[in-house]
């Protein structure tokens, strides 16, 4: 008896339906997944470095044979300048330049200077991971010296023996030069930005693009659908009409569920870094555009859920069609949060730029960094996306899809649009 | 000026033909009532005239206006009641006739409109009450308010009673009625013969998607030599 409900629940939730998108996306995440890369292979690789030694001195030695054992050198000279173009081309991480007194400094009881100028690529979490091995480089630096104040003499300030280097901090990211902070630092604020915000989003979109879905299985399960499609009023207001309702709904929804999500991240705060202090702030224009890319990735998101919302046959098979599109935002969030637009392969970065949902979750990160192209082409690229999707739902609503689940014939852009108009 | 005119009218489902060249015509005030068991075609012509549906071959014009062109306009002047329609649940009673009326205007004739609903419905104060809460007749007259109260020209009404016990059956035919008296031209379907011999001015026989037989109750029960409608529609498919 139970093996027979068994098989009957089997066969009505295990069908082609529920499994094709399934697969896709754990496809699609495994391929990211690989694209993106191990973060274990990346921590044990050596860091690319270049080395600028001006003091030449008995401390200094030992932190250039610490460097050269644990960094790939591929610039040891004495130029500073020639040194950071060469740790550029060889896609390195930073040149680390000991300072002319850096022996003496500590001679003198005073911890030696490093000046180290970071070539950050992105600002993802794992295109920091190289940067923090330098640090560890640089911490084993620390501990060579350190060793052997202690072995030399007990007369050594125990402060400095403790931390016998300071360190001036430079960082190149994306044509930006900002004195004072390290690409670790800077790289741990953007970050923060890269979890809050694209989480934000994703709710925003999955809240709102499960109204719309639902309201589409609501009325097709009530049998409210033919009324309504029957009414004097054009196709294409209502596709707009149910997308803005649910747009209304999805914001009242992910507020609440932001409110608590604000809190929750809250208490993991760890940075108190203000980047308008290093000239990254972002002006009112840079917060309109934020505002204007969100509004239209919302859109794109909402039009593509009518789209999948015309698949529904009730509420139930409804809540299933929202998958593919809590999916796409998840890849979206995993990708922003890891790594950087600029630091993806070509493959990965057109996935990425392909779904709508990612352009406001990388713009904010662009924007700090001038990088205007990106944020306004994606709003081009999202106002197209949602033109179009419009323009399938509102040719579909004219279709016999809607009511017998099938598709009259296939249609091309050309004709899509000319059905949006006429509607 | 004739309120429906269908010409060989054919509609495919892929490789399926539900109706295979079907004619007739509504007249003005009149009651046209397509009978046939399920699956002979009724409710896809219904659709069809109700602009849901695209056409696959033949023509159909509503009060003059030729689908599917001039859809739009055809829309502002019918009024289509589906089989098994449901009202949006989380909605009070008078708040879906709200939602549908403005769909027709505003103001004074938006206020009439809904007055007309209400009084069609004769819910009392159940109409302030969430759809959801309705029993089956209860929504069903509401739905039959919302359909008649815009005043349409034409109301397409697919198996009107369908589902409703004898005293909310019989109820629903009365508003229909006093409609065609206003001067409303209704286009039906229905499998309950009995009903349509009551309310049908005219009647097509369908089966199979072709109309077999069409003409008054009369005309059909004289002409297959039957009783009544019932047995005149047995005689018709064989």
């Amino acid at each position: 008896m139970i093996g027979n409900i068994v098989k009957k629940e089997f066969k009505e939730l295990f069908t082609l339906a529920t499994l094709i998108p399934l697969v896709v996306i754990a496809m699609v995440f495994a391929f990211v997944g690989q694209s993106i890369g191990n973060i274990g292979e990346t921590m044990e690789e050596k860091p690319v470095i270049g080395i600028v030694d001006r003091d030449d001195g008995d401390f200094s030695d030992i932190a250039m044979a610490v460097l050269i054992e644990k960094g790939e050198v591929i610039y040891d000279g004495s130029d500073a300048e020639e040194g950071l173009e060469e740790v550029r081309e060889g896609n390195g991480v930073a040149l680390l330049v000991i300072s002319e007194d850096f022996s003496q400094s500590i001679d003198a009881n005073q911890p030696g200077e490093i000046e180290i100028y970071w070539i950050m690529k992105g600002a993802g979490m794992m295109d920091s991971i190289s940067s923090g091995v330098v640090e560890g480089l640089i911490r084993a630096v620390d501990q060579g010296i350190s060793s052997e104040l202690i072995q030399q003499d007990s007369s050594f300030d125990p402060v400095l023996v403790l931390a016998p280097t300071t360190r001036v901090e430079t960082t190149f990211f994306k044509g930006k030069e900002i004195e004072g902070l390290s690409s670790s630092q800077l790289g741990n604020v953007l970050s923060s930005q890269s979890i809050v915000i694209p989480i934000v989003i994703m709710m925003l979109i999955i809240m709102s693009g499960s109204s719309v879905i639902s309201s589409m299985g609501m009325e097709k399960e009530n049998k409210t659908l033919e009324t309504l499609l029957t009414m004097p009023v054009r196709r294409s207001h209502v596709v707009i009409g149910k997308m803005v309702g649910s747009a209304l709904v999805g914001m009242i929804m992910a507020a609440i569920y932001m409110i608590g999500f604000s809190r929750y991240m809250s208490s993991f705060q760890i940075s108190d870094i203000n980047l308008a202090d290093f000239g990254l702030a972002l002006s009112m224009q840079d917060y309109l555009l934020v505002g204007v890319s969100l509004f239209t990735a919302l859109l794109a998101g909402l039009s593509l859920c009518i789209v999948l919302g015309t698949f529904a046959k009730d509420y139930r098979s409804a809540q299933t069609l929202i998958f593919p599109i809590t999916a796409l935002a998840m890849i979206s969030v995993f990708i922003t949060m890891f790594k950087d637009f600029d630091t993806i392969p070509a493959v990965l970065r057109i996935l990425v730029f392909a779904i709508p949902f990612s352009h406001p979750m990388m713009a904010m990160r662009a924007l700090v960094m001038d990088n205007y192209s990106l944020v306004i082409g994606g709003i081009a690229y999202t106002a197209v996306f949602t033109v179009i999707m419009v323009a399938v739902a509102v040719r579909i609503f004219n279709s016999d899809r809607l009511l017998t689940g099938r598709l009259q014939k296939r249609v091309g852009l050309g004709k899509l649009v000319w059905g949006f108009r006429r509607q | 000026m004739k309120a429906v005119e269908v010409r060989e009218l054919v509609k495919d489902y892929g490789n399926f033909r539900a109706i295979n060249g079907i004619s007739f015509e509504v007249k003005e005030g009149e009651v046209f009532g397509l009978i046939g068991p399920n699956g002979a075609g009724k409710t896809t012509a219904l659709r069809v005239v109700a602009t849901l549906l695209q056409i696959t071959s033949g023509s159909v014009a509503v009060f003059g206006y030729e689908l599917p062109k001039e859809a739009g306009e055809v829309r502002k002047i019918i009024s289509y009641l589906p089989e098994e329609a449901g009202a949006y649940k989380n909605l009070r009673g008078k708040e879906y006739l709200n939602f549908i009326a403005k769909f027709f205007g505003d103001g004074e004739k938006f206020q009439n409109m809904v007055q007309r609903g209400l009084e069609i419905a004769n819910l009392g104060e159940r109409i302030n009450d969430k759809v959801d809460t309705y029993s089956k007749g209860m929504t069903r007259r509401l739905l039959v308010g919302r359909a008649l109260m815009v005043n349409p020209r034409l109301a397409i009404l697919d198996e009107p009673t369908s589902g409703l016990d004898v005293v909310n059956a019989q109820e629903v035919r009365k508003i229909i009625n006093s409609s065609v008296e206003a001067g409303v031209a209704v286009l039906l379907s229905s499998h309950n013969m009995l009903e349509v011999e009551l309310l049908c001015h005219r009647i097509a026989l369908i089966n199979d998607g072709k109309i077999v037989a069409s003409g008054t109750a009369e005309e059909l029960k004289k002409e297959y030599d039957a009783g009544n409608i019932e047995e005149a529609f047995v005689k018709a498919i064989k």
